[in-house]
């Protein structure tokens, strides 16, 4: 039994990468890809038929293997299936970190997995509120009620946006440039800031085109998302090179962090780092900056 | 448990197992292969037993094709085709209690 440490609801989630709860092949050692956090799929993964020996296979993995500081997520069935709650109780059992509800609608959604949650918390005595929620943003519908899925529950720790379902909704297909979901992602990520939770972009399908793959994951960081889903081992290496920060940006926030409190303890509110005018406002993107360095191992400082 | 039917569970595909189980005759019959019979035979043997035995299943005809499943594969797959077997396997499942 591998007792896992009680899961942080914000931490570095660059890369969420989903795996089939069912095949043993790939859950054995999720871990060793060095994904921030590994995505079991009980879903869309798993055949309709094979729903129940994929929760037996997940519960084992669970307890048995250890995944170390990755996080693990689990992928419950949608609302709308005979599945759901069979999920969540061999999620909390088990002791996954979190749960990512398919196809979020409403606040209503969340709150309807958060009780579910809190009774199976109950009934397998694991401490209450331990089991962290995110959700799945896959319809039109779900985009625009994001700051209420948000906002739903201290459980709630970031949204997705779900592309293939999506595009399906809007009568599109994948672009080149994004413009295809340029404003739902818009949305969800001004949604996701106001309810201060994280947001994660949705996977990239085609594994032969390395192109695409990069400009959708610059366009990602220039948008500000978190971190993005993936589907194949490979896509991993990118993501965390193109969501590093620069050298450049790592010197310039350790200086603006010294300054911030250098000038604090003198009485000084507003001053000037290399010609910019810095305040306190710069503080916790500058924080944000050494944290995600550290953990990219650029920096090793004492300041965060 | 009372294996009432035969149930399958598992695939053929590498790092998995196979498993059916059918009605048997008062006692536990275990066939075995598997792609690690020499190296490991005696302790997947173990462990099919042993969970067989947590879930009270005394009588039974159990075959098992194990393409070099860990133990926890070789655990989840005798006791999905057991709570198969029972029509039980979809909900209610006694997580942490018999299965563990």
């Amino acid at each position: 039994m591998i007792p896992r440490p009680r899961p942080e609801r914000f931490r570095l989630r660059r890369t969420m990468m989903f795996m089939n709860a069912q095949k043993p092949g790939l859950i054995k050692d999720a871990y060793i890809y060095g994904c921030d956090s590994i995505m079991l799929d009980l879903e869309d993964a798993v055949a309709e038929n094979q729903k129940d020996a994929a929760r037996f296979s997940l519960y084992h993995a669970l307890k048995t293997i250890d995944y170390g500081d990755t996080e693990v997520i689990v992928r419950i069935n949608g609302l709308d299936t005979p599945h759901w709650q069979e999920d969540i109780r061999v999620c909390v059992a088990g002791g996954a970190d979190g749960i990512r509800i398919a196809k979020c609608e409403s606040a209503k959604d969340v709150l309807t997995v958060e009780a579910a949650v809190e009774k199976a918390e109950e009934e397998f005595g694991v401490e209450k509120g331990r089991t962290l929620l995110m959700a799945a943003l896959e319809s039109p519908k779900g985009i625009l009620n994001a700051y209420e899925i948000c906002a739903a529950s201290s459980r709630m720790f970031g949204v997705a946006i779900s592309g293939g379902d999506f595009r399906k909704c809007m009568q599109t297909t994948p672009q080149r440039d994004g413009i295809d979901m340029v404003t739902a992602r818009g949305l969800m990520l001004i949604a996701a800031r106001a309810a201060g939770v994280q947001c994660f972009d949705t996977v990239f399908t085609n594994l032969d085109d390395n192109e695409g793959f990069e400009a959708e994951v610059r366009q990602n960081k220039a948008m500000g998302f978190d971190g993005k889903s993936l589907i194949n081992p490979k896509q991993i290496r990118l993501v965390h090179q193109l969501f590093a920060p620069t050298e450049k940006e790592v010197i310039q926030a350790e200086k603006i962090v010294r300054a911030v409190r250098e000038n604090a303890a003198k009485g000084l509110g507003v001053f000037t780092v290399d010609g910019k005018m810095i305040d306190i406002a710069f503080l916790p993107g500058a924080e944000r900056t050494l944290r995600l360095a550290r953990a990219c191992g650029m920096y090793e400082g004492d300041l965060v | 448990m009372e294996i009432k039917k035969p149930a399958m569970a598992g695939t053929l595909e590498s790092s998995d197992a196979q498993v059916t189980v059918e009605p048997g005759n008062g006692k536990i019959e275990l066939s075995l292969e598997s792609s690690v019979m020499n190296q490991y035979g005696r302790q997947i043997k173990d462990t099919v037993l042993e969970t067989l035995d947590r879930l009270g299943v005394t009588s039974a005809r159990v075959t098992m094709v194990d393409k070099g499943a860990l133990d926890c594969t070789i655990k989840a797959r005798v006791e999905c085709a057991v709570f198969r077997s029972c029509d039980a396997s979809e909900s209610n499942i006694p997580w942490g209690g018999a299965i563990k």
